[in-house]
């Protein structure tokens, strides 16, 4: 299977680019020299089979898990030295609902500029912009009072993507944002993500079953099984693998669960 | 001294009742907001328990057991929430070893020093009545150190309370925002000790924040109704412990209690009311 094969040299370094990285619990392996690397302005799609190690590998990706061989880098340093930590946004695979006590959609979103412009800082006039431009990107601004657990689960998912949106970062890494969301609320994802990624260079790596959403957006598609990369190119070449994002979508599901 | 207030509050010793319950009662249910966030709704009450094993150690020591309660309850509940975030341990489980450990070593300690006195009593429950014009300007400066760190941090430790690991990749310092949130409240749970007693202190951080988010429709309004129904259980509390001679640290709590039920009862008749 084709491996992509990157610019020798670039001026802007990777968002994100892993080399070699292998993870494991204990004894049991998750990731084994995975090598991949998303660019600025990249939209990249992460599959796989349950299982074999999306999660862990975003979580190591992240900073979140230290990895136990190979090298980790966003925008070009070790994650636990990168210093303007808010050019990453993460929407977690189960986003916390905060069901425990009533939070507003806007208060949701506005703690996601809170690292970007200090802790101890109070929200300037830059910061309420970002939270607007956030909230009318996931077309929610009209719902911004409204306590996030009166919304249905897509709309949910809108809020915590607004939330990763709103430091305005330069890679989003989304972990399963489309699973089990309405049609309404997919397109609504993708327009965010892709008008991100094609009008302001940032960076994607999106986590997804669920690709028919964004197939015709898609730059690269990277497949993990077996905590190995074992395909990583332009979706048009799953196509000749008789694979197809688009129209069928169950197909691309179906053939992660087959045979290795 | 005291200062020209109407009944039942013109006498000095009902003026330093009021002053400390002021000040637990604003601090201690916006601390417990960030808490039941974060569920951790029975720190307080491990945080309480191993401030009595304190108390006991200061009396056994000689030295003051206020103090020896905030350097173990601090430490204790540092730990805890160390635990917590390396992930050695589970919130409940961490607190349920310490919430043991805390109240076993009181009792053993309260043993060694004689039999149980009254000196131990005092803060098992509370004695906000016979709070002298120091302990009252000491847990004053604590309550307004309190507020001064919440106005500053309370955006921070939202975001920390609502998704842990998403504040950890903004690159929000989650481990020291938590510890931070610990500390205080151990420094909440020593100012409350005297006003409603360690076995208490756990139902004036939570209780209000129950009513609070029944009446509020965002996190904001709901740290503001916490604190208000905080103030106003103190108030009418006292108020009732003065009137019919009740203790004044169970009937503050009752209070609150009282709150809790009617703002359960009117959120109910709200939502059958509304149209599905």
């Amino acid at each position: 299977m084709p491996l992509s094969q990157g610019p020798a040299a670039n001026a802007r370094p990777d968002a994100l680019r892993l080399d070699g990285v292998g993870f494991s619990y204990g004894r049991h392996g998750v990731l084994d020299d995975v090598s991949l690397r998303v660019e600025p302005g990249e939209f990249v799609a992460l599959a796989g089979p349950n299982g074999s190690g999306k999660s862990t590998l975003v979580r190591v990706a992240l900073g979140l898990a230290p990895p136990q061989g190979g090298e980790v880098r966003l925008f070009g340093e070790p994650p636990d030295r990168l210093e303007d930590r808010w050019r990453v946004g993460y929407v977690p695979q189960r986003a916390v609902v905060v069901d425990q006590l009533p939070a507003t959609v806007e208060e949701v979103v506005a703690s996601g500029c809170v690292a970007r412009r200090g802790w101890a800082r109070r929200p300037a006039a830059a910061d309420r912009a970002r939270v607007e431009r956030a909230l009318d990107v996931v077309a929610l601004a009209d719902r911004r009072r409204t306590p996030i657990v009166e919304l249905s689960g897509g709309q949910q998912q809108r809020v915590f993507i607004a939330r990763a949106l709103a430091s305005e970062p330069e890679l989003l890494v989304l972990d399963e944002p489309i699973a089990g969301v309405d049609a309404e609320s997919q397109e609504r994802f993708r327009h965010a993500v892709v008008t991100r990624c094609r009008s302001e260079g940032v960076a994607v790596l999106l986590v997804s079953h669920e690709l028919g959403a964004v197939a015709d957006d898609l730059d690269r598609v990277i497949v993990l099984r077996g905590g190995t990369v074992v395909f990583d190119a332009p979706p048009s070449d799953l196509t000749a693998e008789g694979v197809s994002l688009g129209i069928h979508r169950h197909d691309l599901p179906v053939w992660l669960e087959g045979p290795g | 001294m005291s200062l020209p207030l109407p009944w039942p509050f013109e006498r000095e010793y009902m003026q330093l009742a009021l002053a400390s319950g002021v000040a637990v009662g604003a601090c201690a249910p916006l601390i417990g907001t960030f808490l039941v966030q974060k569920r951790l709704s029975l720190m307080g009450d491990g945080v309480g328990h191993m401030a009595f094993a304190g108390v006991a150690a200061g009396l056994l020591m000689g030295v003051s057991p206020l103090w020896m309660a905030l350097v173990v309850a601090v430490a204790g509940a540092m730990t805890i929430e160390w635990l917590r975030l390396r992930r050695r341990a589970s919130g409940d489980l961490a607190l349920a070893v310490f919430f043991y450990t805390g109240i076993a070593g009181g009792v053993v300690l309260t043993g060694l020093a004689g039999s149980l006195n009254s000196g131990v009593l005092t803060y098992l429950f509370g004695s906000v009545l016979t709070v002298s014009p120091g302990d009252a300007f000491g847990i004053c400066v604590l309550g307004v150190a309190i507020l001064a760190v919440l106005a500053v941090t309370w955006r921070a430790l939202f975001a920390v309370a609502m998704d842990e690991e998403a504040a950890r990749v903004a690159g929000l310092p989650v481990d020291a925002l938590s510890l931070g949130l610990a500390a205080l409240t151990a420094v909440t749970v020593v100012a409350a000790m005297r006003v409603v007693g360690v076995l208490l202190v756990a139902a004036l951080m939570v209780l209000p924040v129950g009513s609070a988010q029944r009446l509020a429709r965002s996190f904001g309004a709901t740290l503001r109704w916490a604190a208000a129904i905080g103030l106003g259980s103190v108030i009418v509390g006292l108020t009732l412990a003065r009137a019919a001679a009740l203790a004044p640290g169970g009937t503050i709590v009752l209070v609150a209690a009282a709150m809790f039920t009617v703002t359960a009862a009117v959120d109910l008749g709200r939502r059958r009311a509304r149209p599905h």
